[in-house]
């Protein structure tokens, strides 16, 4: 028998190949322990919607930050922090939560098991996908309704814009999770690079000094930040109306680099 | 070496009833390299079906290189590799290869927090033409343990749980690696209890290991690795003798005799005398061969020791070197 030179020696992993003959039934049974893990260990949930959310009411409580600032374009403090507390919870889930599940699940050997069953590791990928999305969906509604129905802030001017601002963000971030996950190799690697990645750009996002209160080199700055631009493009929405389209490029440019970037170096084990 | 050119041979012309049912799993001349390092030189080993086949081999031999390059987890330089007929290489093949091949990898845990009966539920979920996951749980031992979660489990019962989903899909083949290391003694003598039964339900299997006893134990055959190259590939009997050149009978003779008595048989190769005792080597069954020949001759054997080599004098001889105490992974 002669020997058969096998014609692809492969340089890396395709992501996402679909090379399995699993039961399509099969990936709602991923997505279900994938839950189950996210409420057994509500350290993502805590960080992902419950701060967030308590930030939230703390800071409506506060009778400062109802006072109408001139340069916030008309809106209180609180309303300024409303657009801040979404990128919290957005980018909670999508800096730490998911890179740290998907590494824990290369650490553990899960990726590397389920390569051998007929269902591709992708679709754990993407079942941690659907967790984390639908986490950030429940944080994006629970500040609106509370914001809207307990502290009066106005429904927002340009709802469609809305949704394409925090489309864009979700991608835009998410991709970058996705790029600490192929370069983390261990999950306290993650959280390093997850929190050194967060405070920044929440600082950014106006955290802690609201972007109408930024000098303007700061600003400039803020604007070709993810989180900034994210804030930008949903206070105007909230604000004034469909946004202008340089956050949303910002957004959507995070998205295609950091995704290419993610897909280039990601690693299944 | 020869042993390995006559079995290698021997798949392919001199048993024609292996050729027409095609074997379990078929590897030929498999190489893989890491860099400068060679994982596996030149392997070669046919299963046939229903056998127990181990992969014996020193730490870093290149037992779970070869095991893993079959199942498709790690992409060969090169070499032929079927298993059931299926190419895990070839896209087309791979996706059923998957239903056809249970693997139990080494070191590969799972999420501590799912309990086992919803970790069993969703890989059964993957298969089309799953096990009854209540049987398996009943036949592992793990009927008790369904509402654990996975990081109360013992090692015992980790490793039985990640057998268990080797088998949910009801796989023809059974590749597991190195499933009794880090076990107590008696998970371990568990484990090869259990091994025998999947095999008993029709389950070819490819058991990577290190340890001697495991391969004595439940092989069929077993291949030896070392330096990414099979160096002997038999029964572990055969193995074992073939270390030895045979074995050997040892005893005091009650009167002496001619040696050309024990010389003529044909299970005889050797006959020394050591002081009062007699040591004759051979083959077969040569201690009958010996009291019968002596006792026609009026002579009774008295002390009489038989020596039998076993695989782990087999693992020295033809690898030159200990087995390897420690249980460290293996690459």
């Amino acid at each position: 028998m002669s020997t058969l030179a096998l014609g692809k020696v492969g340089r890396r992993p395709r992501l996402g190949a679909i090379t399995g003959t699993a039961p399509r039934a099969a990936f709602g049974h991923v997505v279900r322990n994938e839950v189950r893990l996210a409420l057994r260990r509500p350290i993502g949930l805590i960080g992902g919607v419950a701060l967030p959310v308590a930030l939230l009411v703390i800071f409506g409580k506060v009778p400062a930050f109802k006072q109408v600032v001139p340069s916030f374009g008309g809106g209180d403090i609180f309303d300024a922090y409303v657009p801040v507390l979404m990128c919290f919870g957005l980018a909670m889930l999508a800096l730490l939560g998911l890179p740290i599940q998907l590494v824990s699940y290369r650490e553990l050997g899960v990726l590397r098991r389920l390569s051998t069953t007929p269902v591709p590791r992708s679709w754990l990928l993407a079942a941690q996908g659907v967790v984390q999305l639908g986490t950030a969906v429940i944080t994006i509604v629970a500040i609106l309704v509370i914001s809207m129905t307990a502290f009066g802030v106005p429904a927002p001017k340009s709802p469609g814009g809305l949704v394409v601002s925090l489309l864009l963000a979700t991608a835009g971030l998410f991709a970058i999770g996705l790029l600490v996950a192929a370069v983390a190799r261990t999950s306290a690697a993650v959280n390093v690079i997850g929190r050194v990645t967060f405070f920044p750009l929440m600082f950014f996002a106006g955290l802690w000094l609201p972007r109408a209160l930024m000098p303007s080199a700061l600003l400039d700055i803020s604007n070709y930040t993810p989180l900034g631009a994210m804030v930008q493009a949903v206070q105007a929405s909230m604000k004034t109306g469909f946004p202008p389209a340089a956050p949303l490029l910002v957004l959507a440019a995070y998205a295609v680099v950091f995704g290419y970037l993610a897909r280039r170096f990601f690693r299944w084990e | 070496m020869d042993v390995l050119e006559n079995r290698t041979a021997g798949w392919q012309d001199a048993r024609p009833e292996q050729v027409v049912t095609q074997p379990a799993v078929e590897i030929a001349h498999l190489r893989k390299t890491y860099g400068p390092l060679v994982a596996v030189d030149d392997v070669s080993f046919s299963v046939a079906e229903g056998e127990i086949f181990g992969l014996l081999g020193p730490n870093g031999a290149g037992k779970t290189t070869t095991a893993e390059c079959a199942i498709g987890l790690r992409t060969p330089d090169a070499g032929r590799i079927r298993l059931m007929g299926l190419d895990p290489h070839a896209d087309a093949d791979a996706a059923r290869l998957h239903e056809t091949v249970g693997v139990q990898l080494q070191a590969s845990a799972l999420p501590p927090k799912l309990r086992v009966s919803e970790i069993l539920d969703m890989y059964r979920s993957f298969y089309r033409h799953p096990a009854d996951v209540g049987e398996l749980i009943e036949v592992l031992g793990l009927a008790g343990k369904r509402k654990d979660f996975y990081k109360s489990l013992s090692g015992g019962q980790r490793q039985r749980l990640s057998v268990a989903l080797a088998l949910v899909g009801q796989p023809k083949i059974a590749v597991l690696d190195e499933m009794t290391t880090g076990l107590d003694p008696q998970a371990r003598r568990d484990a090869w209890a259990l091994i025998e039964g999947i095999r008993d339900r029709g389950v070819t299997i490819v058991l990577v290991t290190h340890f001697m006893e495991e391969a004595e134990r439940l092989c069929d055959r077993v291949a030896l690795i070392d330096h990414g190259r099979v160096v002997a590939l038999d029964t572990p009997a055969g193995l074992a003798t073939r270390a030895r050149g045979g074995k050997s009978v040892r005893f005091a003779p009650s009167a002496p005799f001619d040696d050309g008595l024990l010389t003529a048989l044909p299970e005889v190769t050797q006959v020394e005398h050591k002081g009062q005792h007699v040591v004759v080597t051979g083959t077969g069954e040569l201690v009958n061969a010996v009291i019968l020949a002596l006792a026609a001759a009026g002579v009774t054997a008295r002390d009489m020791q038989l020596d039998s080599s076993n695989l782990e004098d087999a693992f020295v001889k033809l690898t030159g070197r200990q087995q390897d105490k420690e249980e460290g992974a293996t690459s």
